[in-house]
């Protein structure tokens, strides 16, 4: 009893699989030997590819099941049995069959007790239920660990091309592994646009993307009350919320862009390859340290500072201001934009310093007229792959800049950024089909396409360039 | 025509003289170029300097604790049934808070207005009362026994003896009275409150009072949500770079492969999150807050950074040895599994080693599936609610109190820690473990 209770769990389960697996592999190995001994026949391969051979068609496909059903049973489970809930409640609303189902479940998982009979049997059901999936699981898994053991050792003989076979599946499965890169875009994008969609159903496009008031808390919009919701839409209308994030990258950018370019410009052209073997590691670690420290000393150290130094200068700084934020997010991107730069830089050709060495050009007319220009295409894709990161960095943000979102150009004014704004919607107790949360999604569609763009527009000129002087 | 002229009128300077006349303008201006140079890498690195100094000097008063010494008189019928053992329903009953307090207040006899005795009662810290509970349960003090414990202070006491709290600002902007201070500056005296080492900061979970939040639950989910990435993103991307390395045909889907890896490696992180929240918790049904997700979610971002590391060094492996493998017979599979993946392993450890660095500094994502609830518990499995070191540190240095900031000072130290031995790992097996060809 107890053997069975230890097998049908995840971890039994896929030790059993292995076991039998290894098992197997050992067998089909002696096996073809005695077969090649008998028949006097040398075998197609290497003994241990007929280990394989074997190996694959037990662990595989039992292996591919458990975890499968482990991962979608809950849901499966879950659908069947809000049916259930329906028939027992049937004057329950839609929204209150959930949270029926919530309680049922922890009272199956032993979490909360009650006294109503009715709950009791459902959530008995329930158990019920979820033993069944189990045993079933159990006992598909031994099905396909007997089908796979079968069908291998039936087909074993020293004929078989087995190597072949092998290096045929791993090729699959490396093609599959490098299609999760696809499959990653394709579930970013099918996610996001169909969570905008629902959200854009139920709130008109142009409004999203130029109305110029952004408050998804509040209803504010006029006849934006709408009772299907739970009563509070707000308005979203995402002009400022760009505007903050734009402003916040603007300013970054204005410290990183300087900065990172010099210091590229230093150690790529001035530096003896002494001082760059010690200076690159040092900026190497700016880049390196967690965005949510920098996070932590925009809002605890610069925050303070900047509102300081405009009291003491006489303006008003907010103590959530776009320029800290922005501030040390520059910081953060100098050593991006340097390492960056620093590569564009050194792969202009050597003869075109040379040749306007050879006539008579200063070292300082050869960086500014010479190799900039050379480098500008590429520098310009450092800069933008720069604001890309800008835009989409979160935690910084998150931590120093505000939540209200105000449409304004003033660096010491309070903004919020899109990224604010997603983490602000997704982070509460929201039920997860409001339109709030929708709204998150839409946003993060935007901030998406936003940053492909940038990033393919770098792509695309930095190929360019590398073109030019091959 | 023009040019004649232009000799004419020149013919009294050489045309040594014009250029040296310029040559000092030109050599300023190529001075002021690397003079930029300098100052920008100068900022660069007094902002390194600053940020440095801030953690530190913000987190290391963390380190230590203050706490009190309260001499108790233990129950003993009140907590233990029939048989003489600690009945542990009871116990949870017992006001052990109040018994914590009372004891307290027995260094100021004189304090008797209920008003003036919360305030007394409030320098003790919330949960000394459970400590004391634990303490018993454990056996480590026995029941009825009369003894002299050490027990925390409250917060605000260990910020005023820390120094971090000004004394002489107004009252009401205080977080301690005037009284308060008073019976603190009367105990300091007494030696009856000292600093100690701030151990449970290193064995426990988060906790809504300051003085008791410790990182170890968030660093346990933090290690067990690196474990998942570690496991799912190695093979993946050592599969995917072999591919692409050695069985890719070019053309127009290997090339939209490429791209598409390139452009993940540049999306932002709380993009990951959303496809997280959308697909893993919407779609397959799993719970919020768990390890395993968030291990997941950090895999699919850390998964191109892997690869392109892996390809590298892969590619770095010269072609004489694919050709000897070849021409000894070798299939092409027996050549990329046996003979360049060995070589190539040490670069791909190395590239594993970044990638998982930057996936424990990574926070946003982890905030989209809910990895931020406030949880008391060390996880202890990857299905458990857990939360991760930078979360962590943005929760805390969100917190009003100054002991909270304090912490999360600590702990990112704590995080700059990890991250540093991992680099320095990630070198280290580069420099004993790389070939020079």
């Amino acid at each position: 009893m107890f053997i069975f209770e230890f097998l049908s769990s995840f971890f039994g389960s896929s030790l059993l699989i292995c076991l039998i697996s290894i098992l197997a592999f050992i067998y089909a190995a002696r096996l073809v030997n005695q077969q090649s001994i008998k028949l006097n026949q040398v075998p197609h391969s290497l003994l241990n590819y007929y280990g394989f051979y074997s190996f694959l068609w037990v662990f595989f496909p039992s292996i591919i099941i458990l975890v499968l059903w482990s991962l979608l049973s809950k849901t499966f489970i879950d659908n069947q049995f809000l049916f259930l809930v329906q028939e027992s409640y049937p004057k329950l609303p839609e929204s209150f069959i959930f949270l029926k189902l919530a309680q049922i479940q922890n009272i199956s998982a032993g979490l909360l007790e009650t006294n109503d009979i009715l709950m009791k049997e459902l959530s008995e059901r329930y158990i019920s239920y979820q033993k069944t999936s189990i045993q079933l699981r159990v006992l598909v898994i031994l099905t396909l660990v007997f089908f796979g053991l079968l069908y291998s050792f039936i087909r074993l003989s020293p004929k078989l091309k087995a190597r072949i076979y092998i290096e045929d599946t791993l090729r699959r499965t490396f093609l599959l592994a490098a299609l999760v890169a696809i499959l990653t875009t394709v579930g970013i994008i099918s996610a996001l646009l169909y969570q905008a969609f629902i959200f854009f159903s139920q709130y008109p496009l142009q409004d999203f993307f130029f109305g110029t008031h952004w408050s998804p808390m509040v209803a504010l919009r006029e006849g934006a009350i709408d009772e299907d919701v739970g009563g509070s839409t707000g308005s979203f209308g995402m002009i400022p919320v760009i505007f903050g994030t734009l402003l916040v990258a603007f300013l970054a950018m204005c410290v990183a862009i300087p900065i990172g370019l010099f210091s590229a410009i230093y150690m790529a052209e001035f530096a003896t390859e002494k001082v760059r073997n010690i200076l690159k590691p040092i900026l190497e670690v700016l880049a390196g340290i967690p965005t949510v420290v920098y996070g932590f000393f925009a809002a605890l150290t610069a925050a303070p500072f900047f509102k300081n130094l405009g009291l003491f200068v006489g303006l008003d700084v907010s103590s959530q201001s776009a320029l800290s934020a922005g501030v040390v997010m520059g910081i953060m991107i100098i050593p991006f934009i340097s390492s960056l730069s620093d590569d564009v830089i050194r792969a202009v050709p050597q003869s075109l310093r040379d040749g306007a060495f050879g006539l008579g050009s200063t070292k300082g007319e050869v960086i500014t007229l010479v190799v900039l220009p050379a480098a500008f295409p590429g520098l310009v894709g450092a800069f933008l792959l720069a604001v890309s990161r800008a835009i989409g960095e979160t935690m910084i943000v998150v931590m120093a800049v505000g939540v209200t979102a105000n449409l304004t150009i003033n660096p010491l004014d309070s903004v919020t950024t899109v990224t604010v704004q997603i983490v602000m919607l997704l982070t509460g107790d929201n039920e997860f089909d409001s339109v709030k949360t929708m709204s998150a999604f839409a946003l993060g569609i935007t901030l998406f396409v936003i940053t492909l763009l940038l990033n393919i527009g770098a792509l695309s000129v930095a190929r360019r360039v590398g073109e030019k002087y091959e | 025509m023009l040019q004649e002229e232009w000799v004419k009128n020149m013919s009294d300077t050489t045309y040594e003289e014009i250029i040296k006349k310029g040559l000092s303008k030109r050599h300023a201006k190529e001075k002021r170029l690397k003079v930029y140079g300098i100052l920008s890498i100068l900022f660069a690195l007094s902002f390194l300097t600053i940020f440095i100094f801030t953690i530190f000097s913000n987190g290391y008063t963390a380190l230590k604790q203050t706490q009190t010494l309260i001499s108790i008189q233990l129950p003993s019928d009140e907590i233990l049934d029939s048989n003489g053992r600690i009945d542990i329903k009871k116990s949870r009953a017992y006001n052990w808070d109040g018994l914590v307090k009372k004891s307290f207040r027995n260094y100021f006899p004189e304090v008797q207005k209920t008003s003036d005795k919360r305030e007394l009662s409030n320098l003790i810290s919330e949960n000394a009362g459970y400590q004391l509970r634990l303490n018993i349960e454990n056996g480590k003090f026995s029941v009825g026994d009369s003894v002299n414990a050490w027990v925390k202070t409250s917060d605000d006491v260990d910020m005023l003896l820390k120094g971090l709290m000004n004394r002489d600002i107004e009252e009401k902007n205080r977080r301690l009275s005037d009284q308060q201070i008073k019976w603190v500056d009367q105990l300091i005296k007494e030696k009856k409150v000292k600093l100690f080492f701030n151990s449970s900061f290193f064995t426990k979970a988060d906790s809504r009072e300051p003085e008791s939040a410790g990182i170890l639950g968030a660093v346990v989910g933090s290690a067990f949500a690196l474990l998942i990435t570690l496991l799912l993103a190695l093979p993946l991307a050592v599969m995917a770079a072999i591919y692409l390395e050695y069985f890719a045909k070019p053309g127009k889907i290997t090339d939209f492969i490429e791209v598409n890896i390139n452009n993940l490696a540049a999306v932002p992180s709380i993009v990951f999150g959303l496809l997280g929240l959308a697909v893993f918790i919407g779609f397959f049904g799993f719970p919020r807050s768990i390890p395993l997700v968030g291990g997941m979610v950090l895999a699919l971002m850390t998964l191109p950074t892997i690869i392109i590391a892996t390809r590298a060094s892969i590619r770095a492996v010269p072609t004489s040895i694919r050709d000897a493998a070849l021409g000894l017979g070798a299939s092409k599979m027996q050549t990329a599994t046996d003979h360049i993946l060995p070589l190539a392993a040490p670069g791909i450890l190395t590239g594993t080693i970044i990638g998982m660095a930057q996936a424990l500094g990574e926070t946003a994502p982890l905030l989209m599936i809910g990895m931020v609830a406030f949880i008391v518990d060390v996880p202890n499995s990857i299905n458990s609610p857990a939360t991760a070191l930078p979360v962590q540190i943005f929760m805390w240095s969100d917190s009003a109190e100054r002991a909270f900031s304090e912490r999360a000072s600590l702990a990112i130290m704590m995080l700059l820690i990890f991250l540093i031995s991992m680099n320095i790992i990630a070198v280290i097996l580069r420099k004993k473990y790389e070939t020079k060809w």
